[in-house]
Formats: C-alpha cells, sequence, structure tokens
C-alpha cells in the first residue's frame, strides 16, 4: 500500500489554542492508514504565505498544509488552512471556519476530511462520532466521542451494565440494550436532548438491537417465545414481528446497506455461525463455513465486507471477508478481539479488544495494516459503534 | 432481681454518655405481623368509615424468599445448557414451592463464563435460564410465575480467569421477586 507523504505544518498561534490543530489532522490523516507525516522540522506556516515548494519536495512531501488559528474578540476562534500540493505547485483550496471553543477538535476533523477527500477522491470519515462503553468500578457509561475517541461526552451512567449501542442512521440516536431494570431492555436514546423510550421491553430477553438503513425499522433479539430470535419491529415501538424460525440461538442482526438482507448468528448447525436471511422474512442461507464459531457480522456500508470474529484454538479474532469471493483474512494478532464497526467510508473498522489486560478499543485498516488504539476514558472501554457521517 | 440493678445503672450511664440520647418514649413501636384492627365477628363486612384492610407482608417475604435450605444455581459446562442431573433435585425443590403459592414469581437468570461475544453470551445464558424454566413448567410450574432472562457474561459470580472462575460463572440462578 502507498501511502501518500504529507506535512503538516504548525499553525500560526496554535500554541494559544487550547487544542493543536495541526497535530489532531496529522494523527487523523495517518490513522487512515494512507498518509505518511512528514517530519516539518518546527517550520510554522499560515495559509496566507506561498510555501517554497522545492523544500517541501527535498523532505519528501508530496503536499503541505497550513494554517492558523486566531482568537475572536467574542472569544471564538477563526481557523483558517490551505491545501498545497508541492509536486506541481498548486493550490488545492483552503476553507475558514469560527467555531466556539469546544468545536476546535470538530475543526481539526474537519480540515483532515477535506485533505483526505482532496487527496484520495473519497470521503474522510474524521469528523464522524464513535459510540462506546466503559467500565469504572461499578459504573458503567455510555459515550459518545469523536472518530479518535478524544472529547467523549458521556450519554447515559448506570449501575448495570450497558451493551450493543447502535446508531441510527441519521446520526441522532442510539438503541442499547440496558440492564438497568435486572434484565436486559432496549432503548432509543436522543443524543442531542438525552430523552429515550423503552421500545423493548417483553417478557424473557430483549437484545442486539440493529437499525434498517431508512431509520424506520429494528431488528431485535427477543426471547419471548422460548429461545432468542430474530424480530423486526417500528422503530418508535409496537408489535414486533418474528423474523427466523429455528429451535436455538438467532441473535445479532446487520442489515445490508440496501436493506434487503439481515445477516446475523444461528446455531441451527450446532455452532455459531453467520446466516442471512431476506429482511422481509423467508429461508436463511449460511455465510461463513470456517471454524466452529463465527460471530458478530457487520457489513460494509459499500456492501462489499463482511467482519466478524472468529474463534480458533481459544481465541477471538477479527476476520474480514470479501462477500463477492467468499475470501476471509485474518487481521489482527491479537486474542480477545470482539464487536467491529466500519467507519462510513467502509475504510475502517473499529473494534474492541485487550491490550496488557484491559479492554481496549482499536482502528485498523481493511487488509490489517494500519492500527491504531482509540483513547478514551479511563477504566475498560468496549463495545464501540462507528456512527454515521453527520450532516455539515 | 437484685443483681440486675448494676446492670440497668450502668446501661443508664452508657446512655447518658452518648450526645445525643434517647427518648424512650418516642421509641415507635412496630407491629411486623400488621393485623388487621377490626377482625371477624360481628363487624366482618360492616367496617364502615374506620376499617382497615390489613396486608400481610411477612407472607409476600416468604414468598420472595424462596424455598429454605436448598441452592438456587444451577451450574454448565462450557457452550453448554444441559441440565446436569445433579441440578434435578434443586430443581424439584423450586418446583414444589412455586406450586405451594400462586403469588410466588421466580425469575431465572442465566449467565456465562466472560469468553466471547456478549450478545452471542447473552442468548446462550438464554438458553441455559429457558432450560430451567422448561425444566420446572415439566414439573408443573404455570409459566405465568416464571420468567427467564439472561444477563450473559455480565454479571460474573466470581471475578478472575481460568476454569475455576470460569465454571463458577456458567449458571442459571434462581430468584424470586
Amino acid at each position: 500500500m502507498t501511502q501518500l507523504p504529507i506535512a503538516i505544518a504548525a499553525f500560526r498561534d496554535e500554541t494559544q489554542s487550547p487544542q493543536k490543530i495541526s497535530a489532531i489532522v496529522q494523527a487523523d490523516l495517518e490513522r487512515s492508514g494512507q498518509f505518511r507525516g512528514i517530519d516539518t522540522g518546527g517550520v510554522r506556516l499560515d495559509e496566507a504565505a506561498r510555501p517554497d515548494v522545492a523544500l517541501w519536495r527535498q523532505k519528501g512531501a508530496d503536499s503541505l498544509v497550513s494554517g492558523s488559528v486566531v482568537r475572536l474578540a467574542d472569544g471564538r476562534y477563526d481557523v483558517r488552512f490551505r491545501l498545497w500540493d508541492v509536486v506541481r505547485g498548486q493550490d488545492l483550496g483552503g476553507q475558514s471556519y469560527v467555531v466556539v471553543q469546544a468545536d476546535l477538535r470538530l475543526v481539526a476533523h474537519r480540515i483532515a476530511d477535506y485533505v483526505y477527500e482532496k487527496l484520495t477522491g473519497e470521503r474522510g470519515v474524521f469528523s464522524t462520532r464513535i459510540a462506546y462503553v466503559t467500565k469504572a468500578g461499578n459504573r458503567f457509561s455510555l459515550w459518545v466521542a469523536d472518530s479518535d475517541g478524544e472529547n467523549a461526552q458521556a450519554a447515559l451512567s448506570s449501575p448495570e451494565s450497558i451493551i450493543s449501542p447502535a446508531w441510527s442512521p441519521s446520526g441522532g440516536q442510539l438503541a442499547y440494550v440496558s440492564f438497568e431494570s435486572r434484565k436486559p431492555v432496549v432503548y432509543v436514546h436522543d443524543v442531542a436532548t438525552g430523552r429515550r423510550r423503552l421500545v423493548a421491553n417483553f417478557k424473557g430477553s430483549n437484545s442486539a438491537p440493529a437499525w434498517s438503513p431508512d431509520g424506520r425499522t429494528l431488528a431485535i433479539t427477543l426471547s419471548r417465545d422460548g429461545n432468542s430470535q430474530l424480530y423486526t419491529m417500528d422503530a418508535n415501538g409496537g408489535e414486533p414481528r418474528r423474523l427466523t424460525q429455528s429451535s436455538g440461538i438467532d441473535t445479532e442482526p446487520a442489515f445490508s446497506p440496501d436493506g434487503k438482507h439481515v445477516y446475523f448468528v444461528s446455531d441451527r448447525g450446532g455452532a455459531p455461525q453467520i446466516y442471512k436471511v431476506p429482511s422481509s422474512g423467508g429461508s436463511a442461507e449460511r455465510v461463513t463455513f470456517n471454524g466452529s464459531y463465527n460471530i458478530s457480522p457487520a457489513i460494509s456500508p459499500d456492501g462489499r465486507w463482511l467482519a466478524y470474529i472468529s474463534r480458533a484454538g481459544g481465541a477471538f479474532k477479527l476476520q474480514v471477508m470479501e462477500l463477492a469471493t467468499g475470501n476471509v483474512t485474518a487481521i489482527t494478532d491479537s486474542s480477545a478481539d470482539e464487536r467491529p464497526s466500519f467507519a462510513p467510508n467502509s475504510r475502517l473498522i473499529v473494534y474492541a479488544t485487550q491490550q496488557q489486560g484491559r479492554e481496549a478499543l482499536m482502528t485498523t485498516t481493511l487488509d490489517g495494516k494500519i492500527k491504531a488504539r482509540l483513547a478514551g476514558q479511563g477504566g475498560d472501554i468496549r463495545e464501540p459503534d462507528w456512527g454515521p457521517y453527520q450532516f455539515q | 432481681m437484685f443483681k440486675r440493678i448494676p446492670f440497668a445503672l450502668a446501661v443508664l450511664a452508657l446512655v447518658a454518655g452518648c450526645s445525643s440520647g434517647v427518648d424512650l418514649d418516642k421509641v415507635p413501636v412496630e407491629d411486623k405481623n400488621g393485623a388487621p384492627l377490626s377482625t371477624g365477628g360481628a363487624n366482618a363486612g360492616n367496617a364502615g368509615q374506620s376499617g382497615v384492610q390489613g396486608v400481610d407482608l411477612s407472607q409476600s417475604a416468604i414468598d420472595k424468599a424462596g424455598p429454605q435450605g436448598v441452592g438456587r444455581v444451577v451450574y454448565f459446562d462450557y457452550d453448554s445448557y444441559v441440565i446436569k442431573p445433579e441440578a434435578q433435585s434443586l430443581i424439584e425443590a423450586h418446583a414444589r414451592f412455586i406450586k405451594a403459592g400462586a403469588a410466588r414469581k421466580a425469575v431465572i437468570e442465566g449467565h456465562t463464563d466472560e469468553r466471547g461475544g456478549r450478545e452471542y453470551n447473552l442468548a446462550l445464558g438464554q438458553r441455559r435460564a429457558e432450560a430451567v424454566r422448561r425444566a420446572l413448567g415439566l414439573l408443573g410450574v404455570s409459566d405465568n410465575q416464571i420468567e427467564a432472562v439472561s444477563f450473559g457474561e455480565e454479571k460474573p459470580a466470581v471475578q478472575g480467569y481460568g476454569e475455576d472462575a470460569y465454571s463458577k460463572n456458567r449458571r442459571a440462578e434462581i430468584s424470586y421477586r
């Protein structure tokens, strides 16, 4: 894989800003696996200056980002940047953002998105959000954080476990499973207001919420008729319709991006494997064949890839299957991977794993070559779900 | 009688020594039986405005305590939801207890060890709870009195790694609510 060499000069006056914009931009671009940061030697360069392209070529850069941070009289910040192609000596455009202090990191992510899209031709995901759960002592918290794990804000705090957060396609709501009432029930939680609705509290266990791509339907796992089975229901609540019929476990539904199928885990063949079923119901088709324990399916938004967790020799490892060919690649060397979730541009996966005995979140490119550990709150960090693109 | 006087004085001295003494006249008297004030006879069914309908919490407490001297945890093998023969007498004792009172409600909580995915473990814990629920059903317990739920790997009985801890966490617990 070729990585684009890029120099991100320190922004003028960014040392007086609470966020070091250039460092956030560089870390974002490097995490994507498609960029390699070039040492700038501490050069400061603002967006108004025309760079000495020969000098940057000598340093090995193909492109350069320069910029400035100015604190305005009303306390807001004016952040400006410009992107240069130093091979051709071309100005690739720039932008200015006037924001409150709390949005400075968001601006840095937007700059990284701009650079990523200009240079790769694909939309960046740095200004999207990730939900995850932490356990610290006996406290469980559901967090909404930047795509690098930073800037986390607690959406819910509970003395009981929270699992399986799932972003609505609009990015405004999270469905999740809470154990606060001494059994698993499913809530839908409006992130901006904190208002939440109990959408599934049937007899037995209620779990594994998954949104249809149009946001109108939830697929969930209920045990109200005995073992765990899949149902679909209106996202606003209402009477569930049974989707699968088996005598064993059916769980972990995940809609295909076109909404036509639901991938899920079933032990109907004697051991957990991934299957798919038409979302309107019908007969299920087996998808995974290697090994005897394959769970937690996630489909990439472009529909090309299936990420899942496979157990082999007591280790749980993230796998990526190319759906068109059925080719499977193991992309980690860790042994306790859990719950993969794709970035909205289908280029990165966030997943939970263990590092030095602690639960941690990682991102990885689909080939497994570039991995980064996400920052996060103290304690064990788990159950990631990568949110959709946000409207700007 | 003579010998108890010094003891009573000592107690009084202790009370006096406290910074905030207890006024014995104000100690509330509890009636733990909550017996109805209008008791049978000619007044029954004619209680008037002063009638009180007694609620006896002692029965509810018995219902919630579950059968005395009987364990409430059924253990399972790895990846298994098959009830082992040694758990049968425990399940029979709970079935007898639940059937003895229509107000008795049992929740069977399934659990797994920490290995594997959280949602799949939730479903596996559910299968364990369902296995116990079905066993109780076969012994004549009404479905209205039992609910099978799962905590998956979220509430281990024992913290730690290794088969010793794991085997204690793969379980179904019968609790009364």
